[in-house]
């Protein structure tokens, strides 16, 4: 094998790239998230699974609890209020969904972390932060193919889009909006954490309780007094209130009525507040933490 | 005179809480040479490299990559090197090609460039036929001749190889020595870090010797050796739990302290081969049998044993690990 590496005729001299008119940082973002999209459908299983988890929640919660759960301006019990659970909680599905994605992240960066790329992205003489950027971009990107199975789904269990296209729009660009706020989360709980064992349960763990304190799945009405406050500014429940009304699906409140909050009632306006500080305070940390980080 | 060199690093001092990794470490490597790290683990060699390679921050002293301050002017110190760790980090989901091409676009370097070198490096390192499949399914010598060839994309004129070849078998291992030579006679500079003692005599025109966070020794291998002086006696028994016995029985033979594993002892000696009738006959009268023993001029893990009071795999010892298996983690 010595003998067959022998040095090449080496006929190329390094040529460096004019500096691209948005800057280096939105270049290399570019070739990461490239590379991790690209690498993501090398795992077919990982794709599955990731798809599997949230079409088993709505057809657990559509069947199991569905009938259980009532929703103002339904009676109880009836094949109706079933029907309307389900237009409920398909946007509770989709807050939960994105949610989930930040644990995507979690992981991506330990692992990467632990096999020495990091490393080697930072011996490069790239952008420090395209790395980070890049990565959670790609991960807000793949949310894209899960709400479009998850859509799919629940056309299937009779969820439907009521209030007119462009609404619908808005509503899945809020939820891609959400999904790259807490990948930054998620990256610098990734980017934190000593192994990828950690990373598995650290990349969950806070995104439970956030999903089921919140209308994701049931009405606020029931909880009680400080959770009920709690779940009120929670920006998971403004996000998935949001995406009620986007849609056309039953809120859990009647139509025109005071939710008490100010978050409830400006459901929209205050999902993207809480995404703009969130990912203010968090990508500079992810940042922070990147540029100091060293494989463990 | 300090930017004259590839590397130059004075007084190097790392703490992480109460440990100090490195405790005033210099290091020059001249333009040109391989210099080769060398100590046991924890000794501070990998510190080392990754503040030369910017990635972690001195804690006092300074250094200079390429003539460039590695704090101060990061960015350019990255544009002059490569580096290549002890965990072959590639994408292993990505091809060998994809890998080559993602590392190529951050380099900042042309595509058509890009895809020229990749061709070049895939040839070179005859990874042509695995080029589009996916690292993942690479053998251990594969990956770690990609994860060379991705430092290489940008035609690094200074190259840090820490630990290049832990893990790898002899076949793997000989041919990416057989690869850094070729680079070193094209002219690229290497600072190689390890802990085969053997690599590091093969490899490097200089040696450092480091052990908690400081150079201990410096210089050729050669003079090294022969600064240990002397021969060495190296007896092999046959019932490794009689080697305790032989330790004992040997020592007025020894004109030094002796190194011992699972079932041989080496020693320092003088007075040429009367001294194997010697070892022989105390060896017989203590009933000790004999597999092998021969007189050997200093390897460098003698020269390890007198510079550091232990070998260069471990801080003690241990029976349990043979000298086949040393280095492995």
């Amino acid at each position: 094998m010595t003998s067959q590496l022998q040095p090449p005729l080496s006929t190329s001299t390094p040529e460096a790239m004019k500096r691209p008119l948005l800057g280096w940082t939105l270049h290399d973002s570019i070739v990461i998230a490239r590379s991790t999209i690209l690498a993501s459908f090398r795992i077919p299983e990982a794709i599955f699974f990731q798809l599997i988890q949230p079409v088993i929640f709505v057809l657990l919660f559509a069947y199991v609890f569905g009938g259980a759960i009532p929703i103002p301006g339904a009676e109880p019990g009836t094949a109706a209020d079933a029907s309307l659970y389900r237009q409920y909680l398909m946007p509770g599905i989709f807050g939960q969904t994105v949610a989930f994605a930040a644990a995507a992240s979690t992981v991506g960066l330990a692992e990467a972390m632990q096999k020495g790329i990091i490393d080697r992205y930072r011996a490069l003489p790239m952008s420090q932060s395209a790395a980070l950027i890049g990565n959670t971009f790609a991960n807000a990107l793949r949310q894209i193919l899960v709400l479009t199975v998850l859509s799919i789904t629940g056309y299937i269990v009779g969820w439907r889009i009521d209030a007119g296209i462009l609404n619908a729009v808005y509503a899945y660009l809020l939820l891609l909006l959400f999904a790259y706020t807490v990948t930054w989360v998620g990256a610098y709980i990734g980017l934190s954490v000593p192994n990828t064992e950690t990373a598995n349960t650290a990349g969950l763990i806070w995104i439970f309780p956030l999903t089921f304190l919140s209308n994701a799945f049931v009405p606020l009405d029931g909880l009680p007094g400080f959770l009920k406050v709690f779940a009120a500014y929670n920006p998971i429940s403004s996000l998935v209130l949001a995406t009620r009304e986007l849609f056309g699906n039953p809120t859990g409140y009647p139509p025109g009525a005071e939710t008490g909050y100010w978050s409830l009632n400006n459901p929209i306006l205050y999902t993207i507040l809480t995404c703009g500080i969130t990912i203010a305070i968090f990508a500079p940390l992810a940042v922070r933490k990147y540029r100091r980080a060293s494989r463990r | 005179m300090a930017k004259d060199d590839a590397v130059h690093a004075e007084g190097l001092v790392k703490t992480f809480g109460e440990v100090r990794a490195l405790d005033g470490l210099d290091l020059v490597v001249p333009r040109g040479q391989v210099v080769g790290l060398l100590g046991p683990n924890g000794s501070g060699k990998t510190t080392t490299v990754r503040i030369l390679a910017t990635l972690l921050k001195a804690t006092e002293g300074v250094a200079y990559v390429n003539g460039f301050d590695v704090v101060k002017q990061s960015d350019q110190v990255r544009h002059s090197i490569g580096l290549t760790g002890q965990y072959a980090a590639v994408d292993e989901f990505l091809t060998g090609r994809e890998n080559l091409k993602m590392f190529g676009d951050l380099y900042h370097l042309t595509p058509g460039y890009v895809r020229e070198r990749s061709e070049e490096l895939l040839e070179w390192f005859d990874l042509v036929e695995a080029a589009d499949r996916p690292a993942k399914t690479y053998s251990g010598g594969m990956r770690r001749r990609l994860d060379l060839a991705s430092s290489l994309i940008a035609k690094p004129s200074i190259l840090f190889l820490d630990e290049p070849t832990t893990g790898l078998d002899p076949r793997s291992r000989l041919g990416l020595w057989g690869v850094i030579e070729s680079l070193v006679a094209e002219g690229t500079t290497v600072l190689l870090t390890t802990q085969y003692l053997e690599e590091a005599d093969k490899l490097a025109n200089d040696i450092v010797v480091i052990d908690h966070g400081r150079v201990i020794a410096h210089g050729t291998a050669e003079k090294l050796k022969d600064q240990i002086g002397g021969d060495r006696l190296e007896v092999t028994v046959v019932d490794p739990g009689k080697i305790i016995h032989a330790q004992l029985a040997l020592a007025p033979v020894f004109g030094g302290e002796s190194l011992v594993t699972e079932s041989t002892i080496s020693g320092p000696v003088s007075g040429g081969s009367t001294i194997l009738v010697d070892a022989i006959r105390t060896l017989d009268n203590s009933n000790i049998e004999i597999a092998d023993i021969a007189l050997r001029r200093p390897t460098l893990d003698d020269v390890f044993l007198a510079l550091t009071g232990h070998g260069a795999e471990d801080e003690t010892l241990t029976p349990a690990k043979s000298r086949g298996r040393r280095g492995r983690r």
